[in-house]
């Protein structure tokens, strides 16, 4: 993206209009899966276009030809053939079944290999070893557990530059989707069930991070920033984290199954050991609904609905 | 327990101005309706001749008319969501979430179930007994339980909007959230219901038809004889049987969950809810072909007839509708790859899917080739069918891209995918719904459909089309993901206001479509079509006259050719005489019935009494519903007789119309 900007500022229509046209696609797909950050997100992106331009090869020929032909044998046309009973031809039928069998021959090659390669679950190769991260879907926020650094943040999820990240990931309610689209792929996060995702951030900067499954009425707060830093802030960040905020235990975390429709981001300077497997087993209980405790507050970005 | 279980007062919206005024309205239309009918005495005529009607050219109607209705109310639902959407930038917009997330669980399953598939069967009812040439269906009556059930669910669907609330969980109701902990409301309940009723409906459409095509078709009419249409309606129907029990399976599982206490899917004692996903995608992607097989038919119809042409490689096109059949059930696991199921399982179902667009490749370059040598008349049928053409197939590659479990775990559940599957039902159903119904609609009522008000309908709809969804592929790319109430990612905001001007279209599109229909039933003595065959057709259908008569054929045709009724045609213009016709006969034809509706109004107050915990309510409709079968069960004479005068007659005019249209008026 970057040499984008550079030929859009060098190039002689530079006008208004040479602007638009360089920066339009830029704007749009700056922030998109287009633009990964990550090679996870790469890999995804180049099966994706892969795919697409494998079909757009015979998909575009197709529509030209069908443009012509509805042209060409319109009723009006006195120089077109009329073959009235012509509806049969052994060489065309035979070509119209290997095409699209070809192309899904080729297709599926990359289908094959692109779904082992991207399997979610496979570790990174990497030299470095993984931050562990693991990842508590809730009635309506986002706990991040970070086990090695015994410290937890609530919607908002830091990560280093340049190492691999392997997250485990469950839900103490609904399900959920984890996915931070600028990284790549996404994965369910299911009460009782532990899924795991491996990603790595090769950019710093702050992401868009989603719950990519509906979940209820707070699912659209649930959203989360995924701030890539490099790794020393993120050694600061921990430190400062470990420094402050509470303990997330048993007691402290039953306070996080009543549904919040908003909650602000803040961290907790130590984790209970073995919480994120007590939650995955169910041995904890599951996020309470709508009907646990009435005088539950209430708080929405605009007041409230 | 109280009288009337869990409904109270509580349950009507008051303090809600939008759901109270539009049911409001709702409820005014429907009195002011019945208020006319039953003024201008129409009553007596509606009863006899329609609502407790067997024919299935009646029932077909009805089936698109319910379809029409839903169809409008669920684009009103999208007016809301889009309208909703462009609001909510950095703000809560103006429907909040309990209310947004209803309305979009109701645009879902209103959309699929109650506009989509009665549209779809209505067409069936009415084309597939005149193209096999027979009277009516193998179960005449049954077909008619079929119609008045699923006129139930949709009748549940719309109470919810001012009796409680309808399920807010999307219009498959995934649990856990679909479990009594998370969703503690009836709106789960009407959903259920709603759908279990208008699914026994299905179900029995589904055994009607695939019966009537394997049992009842006329003389000659050997399968590969059948024209493509009935082959679509064969696959849909048999897709029909094998997949909607599973459904009925699926949710009475739910069922029990919420109402007795079981553990199939909830988050303790053991439950899985992943074994819902499994059991509804197993229903729930056969059920996308159920609505596409038909659509194939009726555009292989359209192509053909308006090219003046035969469908080129109509074996390659059975092979093709069998096929997409058959692989349609080995692909539900693409609907969630990314539940990570592994490199290996996810591979198989992606390669399995992308097989399936070897079967839709095949039927689009057939109706290249159906086109090419033809003479094209640009009439609104075909119109659709072009802009079909061209749309369905980016719609398929979207599609394919979804296919691709390293792509999916990029869109799964994006904005993409939602522009995706609207690509492939609307320009794919839609378009073929809206091709179908100018196209039979004069076989139907005798008069064609206003020209041009049906082109500007085609129009609005392919342009509007084009706006609303192109803006949602790109949402996808951008990280957006679907059902958000309210959002602060500005990239996001252009792209949604685009969105917003394409459902505008999209509503010139409604309006010009209600003004053909207006405009058309005026100036119908202008518009009358006294041939029968207005397009120049080539199937039966278009043999018989317009209206059709109650029987459909004096006689049953014999068939010796793929296209029959082009077939005597031609064979008339070559021996310049119709034929002599045979001596007419006395025809027995089954009886007008009540047993669909008065089961359907049983039905529906058992839905309601289930839903609100109306026990009592809920035995005496089970009891009424029993009561009516038995008294249909002991019904000593189901036929009655037309005379073979009155046969005479009808055929007669019949045949001197078709004598002035092929030879010129000369007698034989």
């Amino acid at each position: 993206m970057a040499s984008w900007r550079g030929i859009a500022g060098r190039c002689p229509l530079a006008t208004p209009f040479g602007m638009a046209v360089f920066a339009a696609p830029q704007l749009c797909f700056a922030d998109s899966i287009l633009a990964p950050v990550g090679p996870v997100g790469a890999g995804d992106r180049i099966i994706l276009l892969d795919a697409t331009f494998i079909m757009l090869a015979i998909v575009i020929p197709t529509m030209l030809v069908t443009l012509v032909f509805a042209w060409w044998y319109r009723a009006s046309n006195t120089r077109a053939t009329y073959r009235p009973d012509w509806s049969y031809s052994g060489r065309i039928e035979l070509l119209v079944w290997s095409i699209p069998t070809l192309v899904i021959f080729f297709l599926g090659g990359v289908i094959w290999i692109g779904s082992h390669r991207l399997d979610p679950f496979a570790p990174l190769a990497s030299a470095k070893k993984p931050l562990e991260i693991d990842v508590i879907a809730l009635d309506w926020k986002w706990l991040f557990i970070y086990p090695q650094q015994n410290v937890a943040s609530i919607n908002r999820l830091i990560i280093p530059v340049g190492r691999p990240l392997h997250f485990r990931i469950t839900s103490a309610t609904v399900f959920n989707v984890f996915f931070v689209p600028r990284l790549g792929s996404q994965i369910y996060a299911m009460n009782g069930m532990t899924s795991q995702l491996n990603l790595e951030a090769d950019e710093a900067g702050s992401y868009l991070g989603l719950s990519a499954h509906f979940s209820g009425d707070g699912f659209s707060n649930m959203h989360f920033a995924t701030v890539a830093v490099p790794q020393a802030q993120f050694g600061q960040w921990v430190a400062d984290a470990q420094a402050r905020g509470p303990v997330l235990d048993t007691a402290t975390y039953r306070r996080l199954l009543r549904q919040d429709l908003k909650l602000s981001p803040y961290t907790y300077r130590g984790v209970q050991s073995g919480l994120f497997d007590a939650v995955a087993m169910q041995k904890l209980p599951p996020g309470e609904g709508p009907n646990a405790d009435q005088s539950l507050q209430h708080t929405s970005p605009q007041g409230g609905p | 327990m109280t009288l009337f279980g869990k409904l109270s007062w509580s349950a009507i919206p008051f303090n809600q101005p939008i759901p109270l005024v539009a049911a409001a309205i709702v409820l005014v239309v429907i009195l002011g309706v019945l208020v006319w009918v039953t003024l201008k005495g129409w009553v007596p005529y509606l009863w006899k001749e329609w609502i407790t009607s067997v024919d299935h050219k009646h029932i077909g109607v009805m089936y698109c008319l319910l379809g029409l209705v839903m169809l409008l109310r669920g684009f009103i639902d999208a007016l809301m969501m889009r309208s909703q959407q462009a609001l909510a930038f950095h703000a809560p917009g103006y429907l909040p979430p309990e209310h947004y997330d209803q309305i979009f669980s109701a645009h879902g399953t209103i959309m699929i179930l109650f506009a989509a598939m009665p549209l779809i069967i209505g067409l069936m009812n009415f084309v597939v007994p005149l193209q096999l040439g027979v009277r009516d269906v193998a179960f005449p009556t049954l077909n008619s339980v079929s119609f008045w059930l699923t006129a139930t669910g949709a009748l549940l669907v719309n109470v919810s909007l001012v009796v409680g609330e309808f399920s807010r969980v999307g219009w498959l109701p995934f649990p856990p959230l679909s479990e009594l902990r998370y969703s503690p409301g009836v709106g789960v309940d009407y959903y259920l219901w709603a759908v279990q009723i208008s699914g026994v409906g299905t179900l029995l459409t589904g055994i009607n038809f695939v019966t009537t095509i394997l049992k009842t078709r006329t003389y000659g009419m050997t399968y590969l004889r059948m024209p493509i249409f009935c082959w679509t309606a064969l696959a849909a129907c048999m897709l029909i049987i094998a997949a909607f029990p599973v459904l009925t399976a699926t949710l009475a599982m739910l069922t029990l969950d919420r109402y007795l206490g079981f553990h199939f899917f909830t988050n303790m004692a053991g439950g899985n809810a992943m074994m819902f996903t499994n059991l509804i995608w197993a229903w729930g992607h056969p059920e996308v072909y159920i609505l596409v097989l038909p659509s194939f038919g009726v555009f292989s119809e359209v192509i053909s007839t308006f090219s003046s042409k035969p469908l080129f490689g109509y074996r390659s096109m059975v092979i093709a509708t069998l096929f997409i059949c058959l692989v349609s059930f080995c692909v539900w696991l693409h609907h969630f790859f990314t539940m990570g199921a592994g490199g290996d399982v996810n591979a198989a179902f992606g390669i399995a899917t992308s097989i399936i667009a070897v079967g839709t490749g095949v039927k689009m370059y057939n109706w290249l080739f159906t086109m090419y040598g033809g003479r094209i008349r640009y009439e609104t049928p075909m119109l659709w069918a072009l802009g079909f053409l061209i749309t369905f197939i980016t719609g398929g590659m979207t599609g394919v891209m979804l296919a691709v479990p390293p792509a999916d775990f990029l869109l799964h559940n994006s904005m993409f995918l939602v522009a995706h599957f609207h690509h492939v039902i609307m320009a794919g159903v839609i378009f073929a719904v809206m091709a179908g119904i100018a196209y039979w609609f004069p076989k139907a009522f005798g008069f064609r459909l206003d020209e041009g008000w049906g082109k500007a309908t085609f129009w609005f709809a392919f342009v509007g089309f084009y706006v609303t969804f192109m803006p949602l592929y790109v949402l996808g790319f951008l990280g957006m993901t679907r059902r958000l109430q309210h959002y602060d990612v500005a990239e996001w905001r252009p792209w949604i206001l685009a969105a917003m001007v394409g459902v505008l279209i999209l509503l010139c599109s409604a309006i010009c479509q209600v003004m053909q229909l207006v405009v058309s039933i005026r100036h119908r003595e202008a518009l009358r079509d006294l041939t029968g065959d207005p397009w120049d057709g080539r199937s039966l259908e278009w043999a018989t006259p317009s209206p059709p008569p109650a029987f459909n054929f004096a006689h049953l045709p014999h068939v010796d050719n793929l296209e029959a009724y082009w077939n005597v045609k031609q064979r008339a213009r070559d021996e310049q005489t119709l034929g002599r016709a045979a001596p007419y006969e006395d025809i027995e034809m089954p009886r007008n019935s009540p047993t669909g509706f008065v089961c359907a109004f049983f039905a529906t107050f058992i839905g309601f009494a289930l839903i609100w915990h109306i026990w009592w309510l809920m035995i005496l409709g089970l009891a009424g519903a029993y009561a009516t079968f038995v008294v249909f069960a002991w019904r000593d004479v189901p036929e009655y007789v037309i005379p073979a005068e009155e046969v005479a007659r009808s055929d007669r005019a019949n045949r001197a119309i078709r004598q002035e249209a092929l030879l010129g008026g000369r007698t034989s």
